[in-house]
């Protein structure tokens, strides 16, 4: 890096952090204000009410604007809140065209809610291009994927989709949220919206919910921001402090459990109680030359494995670790575990599980700041218990 | 008192036009240049530096506290202790002498008996009011008198003319712990008490969700006290300063509240055939009535009593069948607490001890919250009837 074109490890601390000018306080005050007083009566100052502008949550969104690369970005109250937005740029008769590996709460979002505004949806493989070509019809929209699929661990082809989406005038937007910005930024690639669960990696700390938007083009970004301003699911100033805060560290906590993630992945690959490993970092990923392309040496700290095991016992793995804590939920400091079928991804109807390869022995380990022997020997004695 | 409460201290104009002050938590304060570091270095502007020496949410709360109290400053403290703490440190060397009215919050009493006296600073007790005994133990060491008003948890209250007078009378300065009057219903400064206490985590933050203390007194008397707390280092976090100027706000709606709950709750014991004895300031067949009465607006949401013809261990099934208020230490916040003074503070205390504190096996300490009067009297009647 230099001085002039700081590296992302750099913006992460420095961007929206600049030195408060009233106290020189090192990091920006917290503004819990709902309102702000006006220069003068039809006069308005930068901030006038807290759900339209925050100084706090401001200073959040250049920073993330800047770590995606993106024009601005905006900060809301959840992921979902985020998601919701988007799709509220639709009308009725529109359709969504959305990958098959989505997180349950999107699929829900989508099937359950835009439905009722007469906006229809259909699921495709999005890691098969041809499929998408020829599930795009003259009423789609919006696509919408997730760069790392859930639980699958499935890797979009960023660029060809884009491609796709531009050449039909559809919106292109993904859920970055296994990938972070440090280790992928879609924008660079071509996609229009990046959503992201700031509760998970960004946050970091499980201590905060948050959903962030970021987009290259700004009328995009004014349709979005008007959206938010009038339906209100902005992030609250100390959720937006503790973000800033956690983005600070974003960089090297996302490199740290990125590297024992693939430790555990080539470990569990070879257990003998487990069937499949699907991560994105294993050679034989069917994404991993793409994963290599977009994200470099570090494939993320999401591991889904499958064990040899019925549904009753895969359940009794996931309650019987002692450093894994059991719940949904990813991204943070704290390794966590969960079982998809009955856990995060229980909103989805049986048949789709069935579909979309959620079995009943699939277990997701979101992988934290612990000792790689540690989560081993945690992981080894949980699965050990099966066999008993 | 409400508009002080809501408004003073705080700046008119806050940074973004803000209408609340906004949280720093920024543990430093940058310098543009090293020409703006000199000004501050040489006193030519007064500005945040490092975060043990002050903080913008810090100053803004401390005003707000001392314009409550009509002190000309204010320092706050990461708790109550921590403020008495602070002050003695600064105010007494080895040698020493200390005078303190008895009935007095018991880790107050640990604090001088136990650990200054390892400073060579020498601890007397007097009997609570008893102005001829703490005359009498005034001697050339003495720098400072002591006492609640009112007392934890007998609800004394000391004639703060007659205190003040002792201490002028020998050069000697006073301090009050007012934390169970708060300067709703009492203001000791009016009355020329050197030094104010509150644990701000009772009635002045109000919420029972931060801990805070704060020592009020004259900018001049007080200097010393700051420049000791930026050494020791014993300062509040922005997040509670955040909490107590948010708490202070409904300061005074809060107070008539409290105050009402106590009179009434204490009317209501004084007549219950299962209660022995109430303090409560309040009441005439209170001792401290007349002086209460003459000096505070109120009598706060503190009451004391003890059950007839019970042990401790009916007197503890009392407590445990109140349904409203939680069995817990503290006061002065929203929630009622009650508590048995035998088993919650005194517990590793020796008989003759608790005796000597006053402190019976039957007695009961009901921090009245803000909640409807009629039910917290319903609840204790419920629990007495068991």
């Amino acid at each position: 890096m230099s001085i002039n074109k700081p590296s992302f490890r750099t913006r992460a601390v420095h961007v929206g952090n600049e030195v408060d000018p009233a106290t020189g306080a090192v990091v920006a005050p917290i503004h819990f204000a709902s309102t702000f007083r006006q220069p003068g009566a039809g006069v308005w100052g930068q901030y006038d009410y807290s759900r339209s502008g925050n100084p706090t949550r401001t200073a959040l969104q250049r920073t993330l604007a800047s770590l995606e690369g993106g024009v601005d970005s905006l900060a809301f109250s959840t992921g979902m809140a985020a998601i919701h937005c988007v799709t509220m740029l639709l009308s009725p008769g529109d359709m969504i065209l959305a990958g098959s590996d989505i997180y349950g709460g999107a699929y829900r979002l989508f099937h359950k809610i835009c439905d009722r505004a007469g906006i229809g949806v259909n699921l495709v493989d999005f890691t098969d291009l041809d499929a998408i070509a020829s599930a795009i019809r003259p009423e789609t929209k919006l696509m919408w994927g997730e760069t790392i699929g859930n639980p699958q661990m499935s890797i979009l082809d960023l660029p060809a989709i884009s491609k796709l989406a531009k050449d039909a005038g559809i919106l292109f937007g993904v859920d970055n949220t296994f990938g972070t910005p440090a280790l992928l930024r879609p924008l660079e690639h071509g996609v229009d919206i990046v959503m992201h669960s700031a509760t998970k990696y960004l946050g970091g700390h499980s201590d905060c919910l948050g959903g962030t938007l970021a987009v290259s083009d700004k009328s995009l970004y004014d349709q979005l921001y008007f959206i938010q301003n009038a339906t209100g699911a902005v992030l609250d100033p100390m959720s937006c402090f503790l973000l800033s805060r956690g983005i600070k560290t974003l960089d090297v906590r996302i490199r740290a459990q990125s590297e024992t993630a693939m430790k555990l992945a080539e470990w569990l690959k070879v257990h003998p109680l487990v069937s499949r490993v699907l991560y994105p970092g294993l050679e034989e990923h069917p994404g991993h030359s793409l994963a290599a392309n977009l994200m470099g040496e570090h494939f993320g700290a999401m591991v889904t494995f499958e064990l040899r095991g019925n549904k009753a016992q895969t359940a009794m793995v996931c309650q019987s670790t002692k450093l894994f804590c059991l719940a949904v939920s990813l991204g943070a400091v704290e390794s966590l575990i969960e079982q998809p079928a009955t856990m995060s991804h229980a909103s989805y109807a049986a048949a789709d599980r069935d579909r979309f390869g959620i079995t009943d022995g699939l277990i997701r380990i979101s992988v934290g700041l612990e000792s790689f022997d540690d989560l081993r020997d945690d992981l080894e004695s949980a699965i050990a218990s099966l066999s008993l | 008192m409400s508009t002080q409460a809501v408004h003073a201290g705080e700046l008119r104009q806050k940074s973004e036009g803000a209408i609340s002050t906004p949280m720093y938590c920024a543990s430093t304060f940058t310098f543009e240049s090293t020409d703006a570091l000199l000004r501050f270095v040489e006193g030519e502007e007064e500005r945040e530096e490092y975060g043990r020496y002050g903080n913008p949410n810090e100053r803004s709360v401390e005003r707000k506290l001392a314009a409550m109290e009509g002190a000309e400053s204010a320092i706050v403290y990461s708790s109550g202790m921590a403020a008495i703490v602070g002050l003695l440190m600064s105010k007494l060397s080895a040698g020493d002498e200390i005078i303190f009215f008895d009935q007095c919050y018991h880790r107050s009493r640990e604090f001088c008996t136990k650990h200054l006296a390892r400073f060579g600073v020498v601890t007397h007790q007097v009997k609570t009011g008893d102005f001829a005994a703490m005359d009498a133990a005034i001697n050339g060491r003495t720098k400072m008198l002591v006492s609640e008003s009112p007392t934890n948890p007998h609800l004394t209250c000391i004639d703060l003319e007659q205190f003040v007078a002792v201490g002028k009378a020998h050069g000697v300065e006073t301090l009050i712990d007012a934390t169970l009057a708060t300067p709703f219903n009492l203001r000791p400064i009016e009355f020329g008490v050197d030094y104010v206490l509150h644990s701000a985590t009772k009635y002045l933050g109000g919420h029972n969700d931060l801990l805070a203390g704060v020592i009020c007194g004259t900018a001049e008397q007080l200097e010393s006290v700051r420049n000791l707390r930026g050494i020791l280092g014993s300062v509040n976090s922005p997040h509670n300063l955040y909490l107590l100027e948010r708490g202070l706000k409904t300061f005074e709606l809060r107070m008539e509240r409290h105050n009402q709950n106590g009179l009434h709750v204490a009317q209501f014991l004084d007549s219950h055939p299962k209660v022995d004895r109430v303090y409560y300031p309040g009441l005439t067949s209170h001792p401290s009535h007349q002086t209460a009465a003459s000096q505070m607006r109120g009598y706060g949401g503190l009451v004391t009593f003890t059950v007839r013809d019970a042990d401790w261990k009916k007197t503890s099934r009392i407590v445990d069948a109140a349904k409203i208020a939680r069995i817990a230490p503290s006061l002065g916040g929203v929630e009622s607490l009650i508590e048995q003074p035998l088993v919650m503070s005194y517990y590793n205390c020796s008989p003759e001890d608790r005796q000597r504190f006053g402190i019976s096996d039957n007695m009961i300490r009901f921090s009245c919250g803000i909640e409807n009067t009629e039910d917290l009297i319903a609840d204790l009647d419920q629990a007495l009837s068991q």
